[in-house]
């Protein structure tokens, strides 16, 4: 059985807000019977204040999906919407004391419920724009379609390659063998074959700096990481931004596409990981909506 | 109340009679058993025993037909690499859609290499079509392999007569009998089943301890080289007093054949004829007439298997479920599928199996919780009526996503 945090279980057990909504003018639905996950919020939000007063959920699923679920509905109840909004799956994660990885897409599927509700309240049309593949790296909760889009996009030719572009294959190594098989197809589509001794492609970028850095020196180099991986965003739907780098911690905005989704947590350990082969010293990056949360922003530099 | 445990297919308790076999060959019979001195005596005596003690339980006609391997996995994976390894001719293998892992990965693998895998499909009841199998025999096939019982639905092939019809086409056969060792009564020496592969921990012996059959003349390949253990078809120092745990199980396997086909068939029938009749919308999947006689699987339909498995546990009784949410991946399990049970039930079954050890009253308080944990969970879905307590009609209409 997983490993689930007692949080999890709690949420579980003793569901907060089961049900639907009476009165309910916000709707999400996402999921369907057939992934074996599926979730109906509903939420009656104030006219006048867009203040959510009430919140239900509905659930098909596992243990995580059903906690992840409740917690979703204690959280958001008392936002207005532009503040639900905000509210990422790793919050939703978070606030049940972290999800095994391969559990993550239920915290993702919450957030996406709750942007379908939103979007049902205000009358728009909403989109889910990201697409789920069978989970590759469980190290770091990374599946086959990520890994195949960044080979794509990048034009990846090792397992390292991959490693420094997503992450996947960076911790345990289990799934080498996995990531060598996407490598085979894509580089074969491409009409290359994958050579496991090619040299990396990140090699002759990395030179790592030997003497330590000035904030100045540090936050120049940080924009030029940023600056030299903005159009890979970009090509995602997505944008970076720096917006305060505090002793080892820079703080990004991340916004289009990659704003609150799974990927982004991958994009911002990718890009965690690349900062630190450039500067050659260990850096943190954080989303920039973690700033307001520190009560004192010194504390920062020292944590 | 007690921990119930009904998840026997998963693995089981060693007997207490196995555990006192072993114990001495943990302690002062720990000679090497190739060796020469009266230290080793002791233990080629007691692997001896077990050889035939295995011998015995599953009908084979020599003591040397029996290897002995370190699990289920090692046993199948031989059998599939030796069959090709000897006639590098035969690129085809012919198998099943609903193998366990052992021979489903391993297949997938040999299929990257080159090789035509030949999965036979099932009927929405689990059972093949022999007349389509009869077809694919042919000179190019190296190997079939088709389990004797299903682990997940219990359900029977008829392996005996498929081994009659690959052999009369000059074909190899080998048989996954994990599940059904123990459960029903064999006499190999009666079949033209050519490998057969055993786990120990099915049957009450500890894991990490299998056998893998091989019929007197059949051409064979090792796959581990080395040492002259087994006569030179399983290299590796015996795990001798696993070894010996197995012999002890298979010997109370065969006293408890009738029990198992009497005793312990009575409670599954009970658990899963109260199950169906208290609880709406939920139904036995495989083939109800043709199973292992410890194992019923059962579809809940609209909710989900893992949430069905969390609430059992918390009232202490163990099983396990097909469905995706356990394994981590999107899918549910591949024996569901191959069955065609549709999405709304394939998420939510639940496999209840057996041993000698469970009582008819363990029985009465599953059928106590289950229902109130059925209603629970469907009081969550967005599938379920509450206030007509049924199925929203036309669930895939009622529940519109904006994507799916
Ligand atoms: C049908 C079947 N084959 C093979 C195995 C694998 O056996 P082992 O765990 O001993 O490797 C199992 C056990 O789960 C099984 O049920």
């Amino acid at each position: 059985m997983w490993d689930y945090s007692d949080k999890v279980k709690d949420h579980f057990f003793n569901p907060k807000n089961a049900g639907a909504v009476v009165n309910a003018n916000a709707i999400g639905e996402v999921g369907s019977i057939s992934c074996g996950d599926a979730l109906r919020l509903s939420l009656k939000v104030n006219e006048d204040s867009e203040v959510i007063e009430d919140a239900g959920f509905q659930t098909f699923g596992c243990g995580s999906a059903i906690a992840s679920s409740s917690v979703l509905t204690e959280i958001i109840k008392g936002m207005t919407l532009d503040e639900a909004l905000k509210v990422t799956n790793q919050d939703i994660a978070a606030e049940l004391d972290g999800l095994p990885p391969e559990k993550m897409h239920c915290s993702v599927m919450g957030r996406e419920a709750l942007q379908a509700a939103v979007a049902n309240y205000r009358g728009e049309e909403w989109k889910d724009d990201h697409e789920e593949g069978a989970l590759i790296c469980k190290c770091f909760a990374i599946d086959a379609v990520m890994i195949e889009e960044m080979v794509w996009a990048n034009k990846l030719r090792t397992v390292e390659d991959v490693t420094n572009y997503t992450k996947a294959g960076g911790g345990c190594a289990a799934c080498h063998e996995d990531i060598e098989a996407i490598l085979e197809k894509v580089l074969k589509e491409r009409g290359e074959s994958f050579d496991p001794t090619a040299a990396s492609i990140e090699k002759e970028a990395v030179v790592a700096e030997k003497k330590p850095l000035t904030n100045l020196q540090r936050i120049k180099k940080i924009e030029e990481v940023l600056t030299a991986l903005r159009p890979q965003l970009m090509a995602d739907g997505g944008d970076v931004e720096l917006v305060e780098v505090i002793g080892n911690t820079a703080y990004v905005n991340m916004t289009g596409a990659c704003n609150g989704c799974q990927m982004a947590a991958m994009t911002i350990a990718g890009i965690q990981q690349r900062l630190m082969e450039v500067l050659g010293e260990f850096i943190k990056v954080v989303p920039a909506s973690e700033m307001s949360k520190l009560v004192n922003i010194q504390e920062a530099s020292h944590a | 109340m007690h921990d119930i445990y009904l998840d026997n297919n998963a693995t089981t308790q060693v007997d207490r009679a196995v555990v006192d076999a072993m114990m001495p060959f943990f302690t002062e019979q720990f000679g090497n058993p190739s060796s020469i001195h009266r230290f080793a005596d002791g233990v080629a005596r007691g692997i001896k025993k077990a050889r035939s003690q295995v011998q015995e339980l599953l009908g084979a006609e020599h003591d040397s037909e029996i290897i002995f391997t370190s699990c289920g996995t090692e046993s199948d994976s031989t059998a599939i690499l030796s069959a090709i390894k000897a006639q590098p001719n035969r690129k085809e293998i012919i198998t099943t859609a609903v193998e366990h892992p052992a021979i489903l990965s391993l297949c997938d693998y040999l299929e990257k290499e080159g090789y035509t895998i030949h999965r036979m499909p099932v009927d929405k009841c689990g059972r093949l079509n022999l007349e389509a199998y009869k077809n694919l025999l042919s000179d190019q096939v190296a190997i079939v392999s088709v389990m004797w019982a299903n682990n997940e639905t219990g359900n029977i092939f008829p392996v005996e007569q498929m081994a009659e019809m690959a052999n009369a086409a000059g074909v190899m056969f080998h048989t996954d009998a994990v599940q059904a060792v123990g459960k029903i009564p064999m006499m190999l020496q009666d079949t033209k089943i050519d490998m057969l592969s055993v786990s120990g921990h099915k049957l009450h012996a500890p894991k990490g301890i299998g056998v893998l059959y091989l019929r007197r003349g059949t051409r064979y390949r090792p796959l581990l080289r080395g040492g002259h253990q087994e006569r030179g078809r399983r290299a590796g120092t015996e795990n001798t007093a696993s070894i010996v745990g197995l012999g002890k199980a298979c010997e109370l396997a065969m006293e408890f054949m009738e029990f198992e086909n009497n005793q312990v068939k009575a409670m599954r029938d009970r658990l899963e004829r109260g199950i169906v009749e208290q609880i709406p919308h939920c139904f036995i999947t495989g083939d109800i007439n043709n199973r292992l006689p410890n194992t019923t699987d059962i579809a809940f339909e609209y909710i989900e298997g893992e949430a069905i498995l969390m609430l059992l546990n918390k009232a202490g009784i163990a099983a396990s479920s097909g469905s995706a949410c356990t394994s981590g991946s999107l899918e549910p399990s591949h024996v569901m599928r191959a069955m065609d049970i549709p999405y709304t039930a394939a998420h939510g079954t639940i496999r209840f199996s057996f041993s000698r050890y469970n009582k008819m009253s363990e029985v009465d308080e599953v059928l106590k919780v289950m229902p109130d944990i059925a209603a629970a969970l469907r009081k969550l879905s967005p599938y379920w009526d509450s206030v007509n307590n049924a199925p929203v009609t036309d669930p895939e209409q009622a529940f519109q996503p904006t994507y799916a």
